[in-house]
């Protein structure tokens, strides 16, 4: 994707679909509408219809495997969590719920906005055909053999291995993921149950209001302040729902940073291997150097099998010394080729701006998910003040 | 009508002026004592069974035409006051606070101040200050009763306490049955009838309540005793003491109803503020691995913990205020209920003498005994201090509902306020610090570039 065609990308709609699945059995799934349409062409007021096609969240989290895999020095945006979690009682953990899936269509439309305007991410091909190419997009991506090396790298994050010269700020970097992680998601089951609690106790005051309405029908000049009060206690009691609806947006901001940490750890992890990888060819590579020395000048430094065979049974034929020579140069070259490579692997510059560039994404983000939450809380009070005064105001007329 | 004597009550000692105001006494209009002296042989038993005055008709007990009246009676005005006036004078003022643990080697026990100031002529001096333990407030409440059983006489708060399950000696329910006793003793200085009873006044002004628990025992046998032996069983009872019946019963239920809910609102805001808590607190402990955000999470661990006390102090007031007088209410419902069932009970005793008085009349020409119009009168006077408390009690309850649930209303409202200014405070701050500039504290971040 070229850098000066920047796209106004929006999902703009959710569709259910039925169809028939791998193992040809029949399937419900909801497919996403998503719309792009060139920046300048909005900019310079002209109002063009915008390319649109659907995909599926399987497609979404394929084209982030990819990613993944492409740029393990980025921390690449995450999606949208795949099934409900943290959720309080009254909250439906169905993915076919419109409620569900209308704040996943919101996460995916957040998750294309973060990719599209990522530095490095913006450019690639696979993401361009993922919003412009229906078809064909899906051989693309497994064209580029991603998968190959997915597994493989997949395999070595969950292997346990101890690196020699860990990388003080990259361990130190690793820690806070694991520490973001932990918090997040700490807080997103605290909230789940503050919301679960807070919803009982607005639902009981409801009943105050069936009994102001019986008690009210045996009073004389009580009677119509009752009545009316019993009206204002029914409202508070229903309030709470949208309440609590709007606070699932929180949520979903801080369940994106949840994720987001998953995914700064992954880049951590993926250094660290890189390191370790490094450290393993360095040591392979000294040891044949070691090796090539002692054949060229017959003196045995260290000890070796070999070394061992030539004191028992005599040394080799020059033949097969040269050969042996030989081979050990084409691995040495190999080596240092190898060398090379894992350093630069490791990305530790590309690796630190993206981390320094989500640092200040997420100060930026979550200070604004903290505001925003005390807006709603300073809303709630407000509607809380203003039925309670209403109902005051009735029962002073009893 | 004979309009002598004390109205065939147990009551000792009763003022002049007591009599002399009692509703029945002064009024104008003839009350008539019953169809059964005019009517002749009385054989229409339900007209004479029944409460002579049509539904229609005003009663002649209602309260305020007979106040009215009552204003327009020179006499009654001798000395300037008038304790039946609508806007009542007040002259006696009771408080009870000041709560002391008493240690003696027998038990236990709080005493309360009990302090009274007045300008009544019954009372030798103008200021009172005793101390008084529930004991006796017990025992004026049962004087009351038996001296008055005409009258409704207001609750005190449980007597029982479940020991190990409430602490008597806690803050708490010292101080919420206190305020239950200034409440008990505030209404019945207020009840135009109550206030002027002798036991009140020594209540209020002898230094040693000689109480002689033994004659107090005896009399209320006595008058248990009395109740059973008389076994009348009143056959209809009258429309309006029907509907206060009624109301009794549906207000009663709906009070409990009211009760359970509060109690469950209690319980739920207590398991949300356990939550609230402990969400606070990760906020907190967030903020601990944060450089940029940990100001921003501490404001929010702050504001959640403000909203946490205010929610406490809340639940703490309904606690101590709103169900206390709730099931003061219930209990004066149970004690109304009693002074009703007395009052069928006068009001059986008459119809069961009458007409055994009538036949034996049928009979042998036998006159009408003078006991039945005593009877009569009790059951009249019973009637019509029913009805005028009754008014009274309705009153009195308007206001006390009124000001317990505008009460919770601000409650309420001060909670939600108390927590919308923390949260407003926390959004000056963090949008602060946005305008702020960033690069003040140098981090790991930075240096590692």
């Amino acid at each position: 994707m070229d850098d000066r065609a920047a796209m106004e990308i929006c999902v703009a709609e959710a569709e259910k679909r039925s169809g028939k699945n791998a193992v040809s059995m029949q399937e419900t799934f909801t497919v996403y509408l998503i719309e792009t349409r060139p920046m300048d062409a909005v900019a310079e007021g002209h109002n063009p219809a915008p390319d649109c096609l659907w995909r599926r969240y399987s497609e979404f989290e394929l084209l982030r495997n990819y990613l993944i895999v492409t740029y393990p020095y980025i921390v690449v945006p995450p999606l949208p969590e795949k099934r409900a979690e943290f959720v309080w009682h009254k909250l439906s953990a169905d993915n076919m719920d419109p409620d569900f899936v209308e704040r996943r269509r919101v996460g995916l439309e957040n998750f294309l906005l973060r990719v599209a305007s990522h530095p490095v991410l913006c450019n690639d091909k696979i993401l361009c055909y993922f919003l412009t190419e229906e078809h064909g997009w899906k051989e693309a991506v497994y064209e580029t053999g991603f998968q190959a090396k997915a597994d493989s790298r997949l395999r070595a994050l969950s292997a346990t291995f101890r690196v020699r010269n860990p990388d003080k700020c990259f361990m130190e970097m690793k820690h806070y993921s694991d520490e973001l992680q932990s918090h997040t998601s700490q807080l997103l089951r605290a909230r789940a149950r503050v919301a679960d609690r807070l919803y009982g106790v607005f639902k009981v005051h409801g009943n105050y209001g069936r009994v102001f309405s019986e008690w009210s029908a045996i009073e004389k000049e009580m009677g119509d302040g009752l009545q009316s009060a019993g009206h204002h206690m029914d409202a508070y009691a229903a309030s709470i729902d949208d309440i609590l609806e709007e606070e699932e947006h929180y949520a979903d901001q801080l369940k994106e940073y949840l994720f987001y940490a998953e995914a700064l750890r992954a880049v951590c992890r993926k250094h660290e291997l890189t390191q370790f990888e490094l450290e393993m060819a360095s040591q392979d590579l000294i040891s044949k150097k070691q090796q090539r020395e002692e054949l060229a000048t017959g003196i045995v430094r260290t000890f070796s099998f070999k070394g061992m065979t030539n004191k028992l049974f005599g040394q080799e034929a020059p033949e097969q010394r040269e050969a042996r020579l030989k081979l050990l140069e084409d691995l040495i070259a190999e080596g240092e080729e190898t060398v090379k490579e894992k350093t630069i692997e490791r990305h530790v510059e590309k690796a630190w701006v993206d981390i320094q560039r989500f640092k200040e994404q997420k100060d930026k983000d979550l200070r604004e998910a903290l505001i925003n939450y005390a807006v709603m809380q300073i809303s709630m009070c407000k509607k809380g003040i203003q039925v309670w005064s209403n109902a005051k105001e009735c029962f002073l007329k009893m | 009508m004979s309009i002598s004597a004390p109205r065939g009550l147990a009551s000792s000692g009763q003022k002049p002026i007591t009599e002399i105001l009692h509703p029945l006494s002064a009024a104008e209009e003839p009350l008539s004592p019953g169809p059964d002296v005019t009517v002749s042989g009385g054989r229409d038993k339900e007209v004479g069974l029944t409460n002579g005055t049509p539904v229609e008709t005003p009663s002649p007990a209602s309260a305020s035409v007979l106040f009215n009246r009552l204003q327009l009676d020179d006499d009654l005005d001798s000395d300037g006051r008038d304790p039946y006036a609508d806007t009542e004078t007040h002259d006696l003022f009771v408080t009870v606070d000041d709560p002391k643990k008493h240690v003696s080697t027998m038990e236990t026990y709080i005493t309360y101040r009990v302090s009274t100031k007045t300008t009544r002529i019954e009372f030798d001096l103008p200021d009172y200050s005793v101390r008084r333990r529930y004991q006796d407030f017990d025992w004026l409440r049962t004087k009351l009763e038996d001296s008055q059983p005409t009258h409704l006489i207001p609750p005190l708060p449980e007597k029982f306490v479940m020991k190990g399950v409430v602490d008597r000696f806690s803050e708490e329910f010292v101080e919420t049955r206190m305020k239950a006793l200034d409440k008990f003793l505030k209404r019945v200085a207020d009840h135009p009838v109550l206030s002027f009873n002798p036991h009140l006044n020594a209540f209020l002004s002898a230094k040693d309540l000689n109480k002689r628990q033994g004659l107090a025992l005896l009399s209320k046998v006595g008058e248990s005793v009395k109740n059973v032996a008389g076994g009348y069983k009143l056959r209809v009872r009258p429309p309006e003491f029907c509907a206060m019946g009624e109301y009794l019963d549906t207000f009663n239920q709906k009070l409990g109803t009211i009760d359970r809910i509060a109690q469950r609102i209690l319980k739920e805001q207590s398991e949300y503020l356990t939550e609230l808590r402990e969400y606070g607190t990760v906020y907190a402990s967030w903020a601990g691995s944060e450089e940029e955000l940990q100001r921003p999470l501490e404001g929010v661990a702050g504001c959640v913990t403000t909203c946490c006390g205010a929610l406490e102090d809340m639940s703490e007031n309904m606690g101590q205020d709103f169900l206390p007088v709730l099931r003061e209410y219930i209990l004066y419902i149970e004690s109304m209920k009693n002074v009703l069932r007395k009052r069928d009970q006068s009001q059986a005793e008459y119809e069961g003498r009458l007409e055994a008085a009538v036949l034996r009349k049928q009979e042998d020409r036998t006159p009408i005994p003078a006991e039945v119009e005593k009877c009569q009168d009790k059951m009249e006077c019973f009637n019509a201090d029913l009805k005028a408390d009754w008014e009274r009690w309705q009153s009195n309850k308007r206001q006390d509902f009124k000001q317990l649930l505008t009460g919770m209303a601000d409650k309420n409202v001060t909670h939600y306020e108390k927590c919308q200014a923390a949260w407003e405070s926390l959004i000056t701050l963090l949008q602060d610090k946005q305008t702020e500039d960033k690069t003040s504290c140098k981090s790991l971040w930075e240096i590692r570039q």
